[in-house]
């Protein structure tokens, strides 16, 4: 078996007296795509900004390529390979998509012994990443505040895509899309697992976690009930572990299984 | 046949023009521009014969732009980049005192005063700014205190180094020093005598200076203005640097989130507004040939005006360096403008008030079109 390329290892996040997450470990290995799945406020959020940088954890281990790690900020993580598409986007609606696309990692051009952004390349290369998602811009210079939710979702996937060499973090990432752009990301993720990236892809939808994962791991108020290899687990158990085991199987009772 | 023939060109001219129009109109400095248009049609149709566009008259207002400029690009890109600097107005009024005690009190090289001032006044906006990232404190309120720190000192050093508020006598110690010329020299000096010779602009008639042009070259503070504006321009539209000053004014922390050096861009706009500041002061000290504890009163809200006139938002990551310019050049045209046309001073004020509201308005009127911002 591969060795992972980013092993967390019993992290802790504590927010003041809230626990938001109580020893969680996860392993992603190169070229799968591992699914986070689990509640609301269950601290999948949480446990993915530790991995790309944004908060350092409370308490634990990261292992980063085998080596111990320590993400002080987004940029080391970023750096190190990892690309990430918040719950929140992290996208500037003031801002063109193409400035948003390329924000913090713009290519340069050089003029004598300056360098400046290269506005031409970065406009060509959202144009194209964002027909390859199915969406075609009116121009790479429009303002992201005047996108659709699922069209600002479409240019952070597309971005975190283009930029994530290793590991490609998805927090809910499909939930504003259309049904052609969910077949999209999905498509998507599998080709870029394919290319031996290491995805890690959270969910609410047991449908679209079952479609590309490799691995599940359920979250539940902060703790894991462990990782299920694919084949182990059916969709069913995933969505009873999701709610939390016994409410659902009462909820699903009177909503007469539609659920 | 001939009338219809010329006809069809003229309305194909329109509709380009127009449409060229329209493009014109999704700018961010489109309010300054309008602005500027508005006001020079104004003067020139009203005050035209006030002497505001003999060579004098034009050197006048263009020196007064050029000091509300050089103050409005560093606003303009600090507030772009979400922050406010309201310690302006005292760290010119503070820098052009340290220059006077360094060169006049202590006696020190004029070029030695300069470059340690800026090195200080560089390092207090450092200070600035590092409170506001670390504490994640209104940078409103962090440079409201230094706006009376800076001020009391520049009241209280030389009330007790000297026993007065005004130290003069530093241009007889800045006379033929090579870094005091960079702030208050004159360029041209050549080709202005030969358009005073040649009768192109106006020479004095009689006295000591006969034959001399009235104005005699380009300050230096209208050529640090437009290097300002040009490098402020260029950095914010045309590098990275700028990508992350609109970013981290947008959202700090989707600016963060993707890699983006927020506290350090922050930082380092807070270090160029003092840069600005202090570079305003210099000139100043160097054209009046000393420095007053009242001196930049009230500087820092006129470079925010400008910078608001100009198109950038109040609540940062959007504005225009240009814009910002633009807003200053209506600041300093009208003020003087009203002086050259004999108007009642008071009324620069009413003036200005209609003048920033309309371009307010209009402003986020544009800004709508462009962002789609509810
Ligand atoms: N910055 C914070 N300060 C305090 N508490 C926080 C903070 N961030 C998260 N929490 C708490 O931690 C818990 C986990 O939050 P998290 O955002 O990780 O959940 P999630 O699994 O992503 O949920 P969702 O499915 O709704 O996105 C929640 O109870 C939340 O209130
Ligand atoms: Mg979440």
């Amino acid at each position: 078996m591969a060795e992972p390329i980013i092993r967390m290892e019993n992290i802790e996040k504590h927010f003041g007296k809230v626990i938001a997450l109580a020893g969680v470990s996860v392993d992603v290995l190169p070229g799968e795509c591992h699914c986070l799945l689990g509640d609301n406020g269950a601290g999948k959020s949480t446990f993915i900004k530790i991995m790309s940088g944004v908060y350092t954890p409370t308490a634990g281990e990261i292992h980063f390529d085998g080596a111990p790690m320590n993400f002080d900020d987004p940029r080391d993580a970023i750096d190190a390979g990892i690309a990430t598409v918040h719950q929140h986007l992290a996208m500037i609606p003031l801002m063109s998509v193409s400035r948003n696309f390329f924000m913090g990692n713009e290519p340069l051009k050089r003029i004598g012994p300056l360098k400046f952004f290269d506005h031409e390349k970065a406009n060509k290369i959202t144009m194209d990443e964002m027909r390859k998602m199915g969406i075609s811009l009116r121009g790479p210079d429009q303002a992201v505040g005047t996108l659709s939710g699922g069209e600002r979702q479409t240019v952070a996937i597309a971005r975190a895509v283009y930029l994530g060499a290793k590991v490609l973090i998805l927090d809910e990432p499909t939930s504003a899309l259309g049904v052609r752009q969910t077949a999209n990301v999905l498509a998507t993720i599998d080709k870029v697992r394919k290319q031996g990236i290491a995805v890690v892809f959270i969910t609410h939808n047991v449908r679209h976690a079952m479609a590309v994962g490799d691995r599940f791991t359920v979250l539940n108020r902060g703790q894991t009930f462990g990782t299920a290899r694919r084949g182990e687990i059916t969709a069913d158990e995933l969505q009873d572990m999701m709610a939390g085991g016994q409410e659902l199987v009462e909820l699903e009772g009177s909503l007469g299984g539609t659920v | 046949m001939s009338d219809a023939s010329n006809v069809t060109p003229e309305v194909d001219e329109r509709i380009k023009t127009r449409s060229r129009f329209r493009e014109a109109l999704i700018r961010p400095e489109l309010g300054g521009i309008v602005g500027t248009a508005v006001v020079f049609a104004l003067f020139l149709l009203f005050a035209f014969d006030s002497g505001m566009f003999s060579s004098q008259g034009v050197l006048n207002w263009s020196q007064v732009s050029a000091q509300f400029m050089i103050i409005a690009v560093g606003a303009c890109l600090l507030m772009i980049a979400g922050e406010f600097d309201l310690s302006v107005g005292s760290m010119i009024g503070f820098a052009g005192m340290i220059i006077a005690i360094f060169s006049v009190t202590l006696g020190w090289p004029v070029w030695m005063s300069i470059i340690l001032t800026f090195a200080l006044c560089i390092a207090i906006g450092a200070l600035n700014g590092f409170i506001v990232v670390r504490t994640g404190l209104p940078s409103f309120i962090v440079t409201l205190a230094f706006l009376f720190i800076l001020r009391g000192f520049t009241i209280y050093l030389p009330q007790t180094i000297e026993r007065k508020t005004i130290i003069g006598g530093i241009s007889d110690a800045a006379e033929g020093d090579w870094l005091a010329f960079l702030f208050g020299g004159t360029l041209f000096k050549g080709l202005f005598q030969w358009l005073g010779d040649q009768d192109i602009i106006e020479t004095f008639t009689r006295g000591a200076r006969e034959g001399q042009p009235v104005v005699d070259g380009i300050p230096m503070l209208i050529v640090w203005a437009i290097a300002l504006v040009i490098f402020g321009h260029i950095l914010l539209t045309k590098t990275k640097f700028g990508n992350w000053i609109f970013a981290s004014g947008g959202d700090a922390e989707a600016a963060r989130n993707s890699g983006v050096p927020v506290n350090r861009v922050k930082v380092l706009m807070f270090m160029f507004t003092a840069f600005c500041a202090t570079v305003f002061a210099t000139c100043q000290v160097m054209e009046f040939g000393s420095a007053g504890a009242d001196r930049g009163l009230l500087k820092e809200f006129e470079a925010i005006i400008a910078v608001v006139i100009g198109g950038a938002l109040l609540t940062g990551g959007y504005g225009s360096v240009i814009g910002a310019a633009l807003g200053a050049l209506i600041f300093g045209v009208v003020q003087q403008g009203l002086f050259f046309a004999g108007v009642e001073s008071s009324l620069f004020r009413v003036f200005l008030g209609v003048i920033l509201l309309a371009a307010v308005i209009l402003n986020t009127y544009i800004r709508r079109m462009i962002t789609g911002e509810r």
